[in-house]
């Protein structure tokens, strides 16, 4: 491994133990170099949510480390910890943009981190900053909804000022959680799409928890399967068989499953 | 659990088994046997020569509440303008003290739950055991007679109302829009300012409407104990055994109420 190629997120034996007693996380080791979108698939309850909140310290670890950019986050202060987060974008299942704010309102509180108090109170954010959203919104198409409250958009418009708050952070790594769970198939391929296209415009990396298996190898090239806090399967998309399935889900009859991504890839090609 | 199976092998399906519905119909009799000891104890305890004559008492009460004495109306425009201002300035002040009360009391919101959580709920129940017309009292004593001690009484019962709704409101918001700001790097102030109280203010402003409402018929009957207001003018009125000007009063409050509701009523419609 050269230099150049140290990972951007390195994770060491991350463990979480919710105070419930539950095993969420068991010393989870993980790399992810600069510019790669990870696909995190794994039953319900597998600890891909945990996992991604613990890189971003939402949910403590109980053991272990997580290095972005060789800083370790699991130590740092208060203070520290926000300046770490700015570089975290997160996108979540349900959206969570504050629906009484408006959708410039929410692209801009992702500059909350660079932006004093009174400053974000006045809604005082510096030119390049409108500019920016501006831009950003231009470029997924909702320009003219930007003075629209956000609670006025459809699931599918939701989600992309979602992906836009998390970019104006600037950040180096997105964490998105279940991004299309809430939305219809066609809305969520788009929205994949977007994300991927997104990252490699701006090499960034993230780490995409996902249901949907076949959405996961249309879109990542690779996958890491989470199966009771512990990583089962790490690998290129194309690796991923029915016997890797069996060992994240357990024992069910994938051939469909698979043909299904398999058809999808040739549709793409034809 | 009352499952059972008829001789002919269907399974059969009642609500309760015949046990617990034996249980139900003897609460029921219970209920009702207490409910006829009751008005016994209450009819021997009751002059009912009174009770029978008072249609006729009341009658002749209205009798002589007619004609209403309209133009006794014009020196009552001050009270009733001073009986508005005292629930306005009232609700005012308990806004600016309950507001951040309530975010003290709220679990998600306050500094310290096992501190400072315990002493805001205190102050807000201290406020809402004690009625307006009894910390009027109290406050006309402290400070005399007039309009200060009656916007203070308001004030002061309403700040347990407003804090109390308004914590539960924001125990109540949605945690993952906290959660999203929080993940961008937000501070615990802005925060708080842009992912909580946009959520609450909703329930801010229609609960804030809503205690002024109330104030303004808490008002009215301020003047009773002489913290000013039309109330001094009934009192006075009554005492004086002027019947017609009491009818005047009446009228007038009832309008003034309605107005309130009307106008408390379209605010909330506008602003959720």
């Amino acid at each position: 491994m050269t230099p150049d190629a140290r990972p951007l997120l390195a994770i060491r034996g991350l463990t979480k133990r919710y105070p419930t007693g539950d095993l969420a996380l068991d010393a989870v080791d993980l790399e992810v170099p600069p510019g790669q979108v990870m696909a995190l698939i794994g039953p319900s309850g597998a600890g891909k949510s945990t996992l991604i909140r613990c890189v971003n310290r939402l949910v403590e670890p109980t053991a272990g480390e997580v290095r972005l950019d060789g800083e370790e986050i699991t130590r740092l202060g208060r203070a520290a910890l926000r300046r770490a987060r700015r570089r975290m974008g997160m996108i979540f299942q349900e959206y969570a943009l504050v629906e009484r704010l408006s959708v410039m309102e929410n692209v801009l509180s992702g500059r909350l981190g660079y932006t004093g108090f009174w400053a974000a109170w006045f809604r005082r954010f510096p030119r390049r900053d409108i500019v920016q959203a501006f831009r950003l919104l231009d470029r997924v198409g909702l320009a003219h909804m930007a003075d629209k409250r956000a609670d006025a958009l459809s699931g599918g418009q939701r989600q992309r000022v979602g992906i836009l708050r998390a970019l104006m952070q600037d950040p180096a790594l997105l964490l998105v959680d279940e991004p299309t769970a809430s939305l219809d198939p066609k809305t969520s391929r788009q929205i994949m799409r977007l994300l991927v296209e997104l990252c490699e415009e701006r090499g960034l990396a993230a780490i995409v928890n996902i249901h949907d298996v076949a959405l996961a190898q249309e879109f990542a090239r690779r996958i890491v399967g989470l199966r009771q806090g512990r990583i089962v399967f790490d690998g290129p998309a194309e690796a991923l068989d029915a016997a890797a399935l069996t060992r994240i889900y357990g024992e069910e009859d994938w051939s469909r499953t698979i043909r299904r991504a398999e058809a999808a890839e040739e549709e793409e090609l034809a | 659990m009352p499952i059972s199976t008829a001789p002919d092998g269907t399974p059969l399906w009642r609500r309760r088994t015949p046990r617990a519905d034996l249980l139900v119909w003897f609460g029921w009799l219970c209920g009702v046997a207490l409910a006829v000891a009751c008005f016994q104890f209450i009819s021997e305890r009751t002059i009912w020569a009174f009770v029978w004559d008072a249609p006729q008492q009341g009658a002749d009460l209205v009798g002589r509440m007619f004609p209403p004495r309209w133009d006794y109306a014009n020196q009552l425009w001050k009270p009733l303008w001073d009986t508005i201002n005292i629930a306005t300035l009232g609700t005012a002040l308990a806004v600016a003290i309950g507001a951040p009360l309530a975010f003290l009391a709220a679990h998600n919101t306050t500094p310290s739950v096992a501190l400072v959580r315990p002493l805001a709920l205190v102050v807000i129940v201290a406020s809402r055991s004690i009625n307006s017309l009894i910390w009027a009292l109290v406050l006309v004593i402290i400070l005399g007679p007039g309009e200060l001690a009656g916007i203070l009484a308001i004030a002061l019962r309403s700040i347990g109302f407003i804090a109390k709704l308004l914590y539960e409101a924001i125990e109540e918001i949605d945690p993952t829009q906290v959660e999203a700001l929080t993940a961008t790097g937000a501070s615990g102030a802005q925060v708080l300012t842009w992912g909580i109280v946009p959520q609450v203010m909703p329930a801010f402003a229609g609960i804030t409407v809503f205690r002024w409402d109330i104030n303004i018929r808490e008002a009215t009957v301020l003047g009773l104990v002489g913290a000013g207001g039309i109330g001094m003018q009934l009192e006075a009125s009554i005492n004086t055994l002027a019947w017609p000007q009491v009818t005047v009063i009446f009228v007038l409050i009832l309008a003034t109420v309605l107005a309130s509701e009307w106008l408390s009523a379209r605010v909330r419609h506008r602003i959720i």
